[in-house]
């Protein structure tokens, strides 16, 4: 399942995509949790019983403001949380 | 005119229903599911997997009291009791308010599992007009998620949007789709990224002289447009449901159905209860596997 988090708004739209699938296949130990400065994912028991990651509920409607020191303008060549996903399960939008 | 006679264009007609050539009391399993939405509860009780009976109607401004409203509608219409329900499952945003739900799930799992038995199984791409929210998902031919997406940060391109210029029109919300055509040239949509920026921007349209009527159009246009460039996101798959209150405006369908180039299916159901429909087939699910499973320990 792809799971989009985030919105759309006047701004333009921001969403984070977790691949689910890959995401139960994690064999980066689950290093989202940690490589996001922010603290924005959590691991979620899904409504098909999966364990997966999540964007946090109170940050699904700021992303592009909490997200905007991890982009190339805060410094960051990559994502952190998309390099840190190694099976790339974790995808920006913008 | 007094303040208490004001008259309510937004408001839409509430519904309590029960399948009359069903005997609930001939059931092995009942289930119900409780939609408690940010507009519209639902209750649907479901017997042996089959819809028997629902209850839709307006949230008031606590959700264990409207979860509790919603399903005495169905409960006084069949003579059933909170006790003869196997199993209650609560979605929408108040489903962890539910007080007798025995488990909770997302709504996008719900509607789409709703969408799956009220469209049948061809169903693939199902878009959710909700009261405050609007979500666009993918599913697979057992109502299974397989992509979703959701906006719930404005009310643009949702019910709520739809009420305001309801009342701004002083038209019934119910006569706003039909009326939408009854237009000499399509106008151009409202601004379609906020409901107040709509507000003003009908106002100044009936100021400079469109019609009450054209002025709907171009919202409804707004609201079509809005809810397509969040669709084609996650992509449009063959065939197409429309769930929640806004599947009953024809003026916002049919643009849909204009700008995505498909025909949204038919149902003879309410494509308001979609959620709370599978939120009770997913207690139907649930309740046959425990059986099965205390079967095969036994």
């Amino acid at each position: 399942m792809i799971a989009n988090y985030g919105y759309k708004d006047g701004a333009g739209e921001f969403y984070i995509s977790i691949d689910t699938d890959k995401c139960l296949a994690c064999d980066a130990d689950r290093a989202c949790l940690t490589a996001c400065p922010k603290g924005m994912f959590e691991i979620i028991t899904d409504d098909y019983d999966d364990e997966v990651a999540a964007v946090k509920q109170q940050f699904r409607r700021s992303l592009a403001y909490d997200c905007t020191a991890c982009k190339p303008a805060g410094g960051y060549a990559s994502l952190p949380c998309s390099s840190a996903c190694t099976p790339g399960a974790i995808k920006h939008s913008w | 005119m007094a303040a208490g006679d004001k008259k309510e264009y937004w408001r839409w007609a509430e519904s309590c229903w029960t399948d009359d050539s069903k005997n609930w009391r001939d059931a092995r399993i009942v289930t119900a599911g409780i939609d408690v939405g940010s507009v519209s509860s639902q209750a649907v009780v479901c017997v042996d997997g089959e819809l028997y009976g629902y209850n839709s109607m307006r949230t008031g401004n606590n959700s264990p009291d409207s979860a509790t409203n919603a399903l005495k509608g169905v409960l006084e219409k069949s003579g059933m009791k909170l006790e003869d329900i196997t199993y209650v499952i609560g979605t929408g945003y108040g489903r962890v308010n539910v007080p007798f739900a025995h488990k909770a799930i997302t709504e996008i799992a719900c509607h789409a599992r709703g969408a799956n038995y009220m469209g049948g199984p061809t169903i693939r791409t199902i878009l959710d007009m909700g009261g405050q929210d609007c979500k666009a998902i993918h599913c697979d031919e057992k109502g299974k998620v397989t992509n979703f997406l959701m906006n719930d940060k404005c009310a643009a391109g949702t019910g709520r949007g739809m009420e305001v210029i309801a009342d701004l029109m002083q038209i019934p919300i119910a006569e706003l789709g039909e009326r939408s055509f009854d237009v000499d040239v399509e106008p151009a949509a409202v601004s379609s990224t906020c409901v107040v920026f709509a507000k003003s921007e009908a106002l100044g349209l009936l100021k400079s002289g469109y019609t009450k009527n054209k002025v709907i159009a171009a919202y409804c246009q707004a609201m079509a447009e809005r809810v397509v460039s969040l669709i084609e996101r996650i992509g449009v798959e063959n065939d197409f449901f429309i769930t929640g209150g806004i599947a009953k405006n024809s003026g916002v369908v049919k643009r849909i159905e204009k700008l995505l180039g498909t025909t949204a299916a038919a149902t003879k159901y309410d494509s308001q209860i979609a959620g709370a429909l599978g939120a009770a087939l997913f207690g139907y699910t649930l309740m046959q596997k425990q059986g099965a499973a205390a079967a095969k320990a036994a």
